[in-house]
């Protein structure tokens, strides 16, 4: 709760730019997730209060959809493709790697709060499979081998 | 100056096309000569991406696929003045590949500067639109009707008719959606579109509007589409300060606004109904039909959705007219669908043809057979809720009906090509899996039945029971088929009952067919 005291002024900036916008929720999450990362689940009330929306609302709406999340990601978020085209080029090994080099699951965060893990369901980036995304970069026909190098690179930048 | 052409295409950029233009910009200044590269849309030959193409007096030569290591050798070839290399490849359009195809949608994705309307209106953009604001918005209609346009997004409802209904449905306000939200694997048309070629989106979201008398515009599109969003709103801003978005379009008196709004990795949210939904700023609950959106849509209003293909197909209709349009393909399917070639194939890419061409002339003539070498066993046509098709059916002709005919589907059009690694068991497996991740929840069928039916297919592959299982996964399909509002129960079973109906051996069951 303390924390969210330091990002309240942003939520309440954010309802106010788009108050008068007709169906306006997901541009609205999509705005906190753009500035803070996440939405927290003390934004909620906020939310709720503006759009003159109940709680129970608001939250059903943040968790049906897949790419919003309430917990802080890691600084790069890595998004491997599980979907079928990926599959049919060695997708699954990619998974099963990554999450071992990273030592976490899907939906985690490395312990030093470098990478977060995510699955997703196509980048359409099919003709190049396997595909994965670091934050907004498209990455294709990635192997085990070029997976580290990628980390590696993320990593060297620190 | 001399102008080289490097895509910004998501797929290019994936394969390094960035780090290519870098290279090549900073070699070229060292030698203290300028060139300008023009950033445009993909040709679709992923193969040779990052494809640099050169502008010449005996017209453009490509060369491709060209890394960073490779630019100081093109240099000293003479890249500039499209000399031999070993990446040479020639004018790009001469290739068979590109060559045969019928590029009607397409026409100018990969050829032009995507966000340069100057470069769109000399390449025959907003034809379409100046023929239909001198129409009747009933002869628009026609026009699409006369086509006969089906919906690109995998239903394949006439969009003539349609248009038609919200045409007649009385409003004080009608909204045209554009579903961007391309969520079947093995599929990157729209993608391609919004990002090599996003006015003739804009274009035919513009026609729609004054077909129907809509002044509002929506593009749904996916998150998981960065790049495009960009193409998107540097288009719109770039039509809006023209004069071909907003009040008054080019002096018409006739309005029309557009805005992009992002989804939020829902794959639901690409049925029609779902969609609406979201953009309400609500869960994608798929709702009940009818009212049809057509009649009940967005906020209630009457409301056209219709994929990105079938709206930027649009512009050449009314450019050309219903009948050119019509002219190409077979049977009721008209036009030309954007074929997707993807998973494990030699040349995957986009390959915009007239209905008719056969699966077997796509795969091996043109896709070269798989990447891997060894041979094609499954393909898996209209995304994760399409039939797998085996190889005694290749040679049934891209049709919706020829498709229906053998429990298959055509959808989106993406192509998703599995060798002989493949586990078909694992396939229908994992189709239930994405239900059960991907299910809105609302028809029982479709929520529970998808997890019942990822245990049952591990019962069947464990040698539990293994005929009563199979029964009680196919009454399981069929509850699933009829029970179900939308595709995404009632297609599941497509994926399920073709691999166990095709490749029962996956499943340690004898083959049952002829």
């Amino acid at each position: 709760m303390q924390d969210y005291q330091n990002q309240k002024s942003a939520v309440l900036e954010i309802l106010d730019a788009h108050q008068t916008m007709p169906g306006n929720l997901l541009p609205i999450l999509h705005g906190i997730q753009d500035t803070l990362g996440y939405i927290p689940p003390a934004a909620v009330e906020d939310i709720a209060k503006a759009l003159y929306l109940s709680q129970a609302e608001v939250h059903g709406v943040i968790s049906f959809y897949h790419y919003f999340r309430d917990t802080p990601p890691g600084k790069h978020t890595i998004h491997i493709c599980r979907a079928e085209s990926c599959q049919a080029m060695n997708g699954k090994a990619l998974q099963e790697h990554a999450k071992q080099q990273l030592n976490i699951d899907f939906h985690e965060t490395t312990a030093d709060g470098l990478f977060s893990l995510e699955p997703v369901y196509c980048l359409g980036n099919c003709a190049c499979s396997p595909a994965i995304t670091i934050d907004n970069e498209v990455f294709g026909r990635v192997t085990p081998e070029k997976f580290d190098q990628l980390l590696a690179t993320y990593k060297g930048a620190e | 100056m001399t102008r080289l052409f490097i895509s910004r295409d998501s797929t290019a950029l994936s394969l390094g096309a960035e780090n290519v233009v870098k290279a090549i910009q900073q070699q070229i200044s060292g030698k203290g000569q300028t060139v300008e590269i023009v950033r445009n849309g993909s040709r679709g030959l992923f193969w040779l991406e990052p494809l640099v193409e050169v502008e010449t007096s005996q017209g453009r030569v490509a060369y491709g696929p060209v890394q960073v290591e490779d630019v100081a050798s093109l240099l000293d070839a003479g890249l500039l003045e499209g000399k031999q290399h070993p990446l040479y490849l020639g004018n790009i359009e001469e290739l068979p590949y590109f060559k045969n195809q019928n590029r009607l949608t397409f026409a100018r994705v990969g050829l032009t500067d995507p966000v340069n309307l100057t470069d769109y209106l000399a390449h025959d953009g907003y034809r379409g639109l100046k023929n239909a604001l001198a129409l009747q918005p009933a002869e628009i209609v026609k026009h699409v009707t006369d086509s006969g346009l089906r919906g690109r997004g995998g239903a394949a409802f006439p969009t003539g008719i349609k248009w038609n209904t919200v045409l007649n449905a009385p409003s004080d306000q009608k909204y045209i959606v554009c579903n961007a939200d391309e969520g079947d694997s093995g599929t990157f048309s729209d993608r391609m579109i919004m990002e090599g070629d996003p006015f003739v989106l804009i274009e035919g979201m513009t026609i729609a509007g004054l077909a129907v008398g809509a002044t509002q515009g929506y593009i749904y599109l996916r998150v998981e589409y960065p790049h495009a969003k960009i193409a998107l709103n540097q288009a719109i801003a770039a039509a809006y300060q023209n004069g071909y978005l907003g009040e008054n379009i080019q002096n018409s008196g006739k309005t029309f606004h557009l805005e992009v709004r992002s989804g939020a990795g829902a794959y639901i949210c690409g049925e029609e109904t779902s969609l609406l939904e979201s953009l309400e700023g609500k869960r994608g609950l798929v709702r009940f039909k009818p009212p049809l959106p057509a009649i009940v849509g967005l906020f209630g209003k009457p409301t056209i959705v219709n994929n990105v293909i079938s709206l930027a197909s649009i512009p050449v209709v009314l450019d050309k007219g219903g009948e050119y349009y019509k002219n190409y393909g077979m049977g009721r399917s008209r036009g030309t669908l954007p074929l997707q070639l993807a998973g494990n194939i030699k040349h995957a890419g986009l390959f915009e043809a007239a209905f008719g061409i056969t699966l077997r002339e796509i795969l091996y003539d043109y896709g070269g057979g798989s990447a891997s070498g060894r041979p094609i066993r499954a393909v898996q046509v209209g995304g994760p809720l399409g039939a797998y098709l085996h190889e005694g059916q290749f040679d049934t002709p891209l049709d919706y009906e020829a498709f229906a005919a053998i429990s298959a589907v055509l959808g989106h059009g993406g192509i998703v090509v599995h060798d002989d690694t493949v586990n078909m068991a694992d396939m229908a497996r994992y189709a239930m899996e994405f239900c059960v991740e991907e299910s809105c929840g609302k028809c029982t069928p479709c929520r529970i039945g998808s997890t019942r039916g990822v245990e049952v297919i591990d019962r069947i592959v464990d040698g539990v029971q293994k005929d009563k299982n199979t029964e009680l996964l196919r009454d399981l399909c069929d509850t699933m088929t009829y029970g179900s509002l939308c595709a995404m129960g009632g297609m599941t079973p497509y994926p399920v009952l073709s691999s166990l109906n095709h490749f029962p051996e996956d499943f340690g069951l004898q083959a049952a067919k002829a």
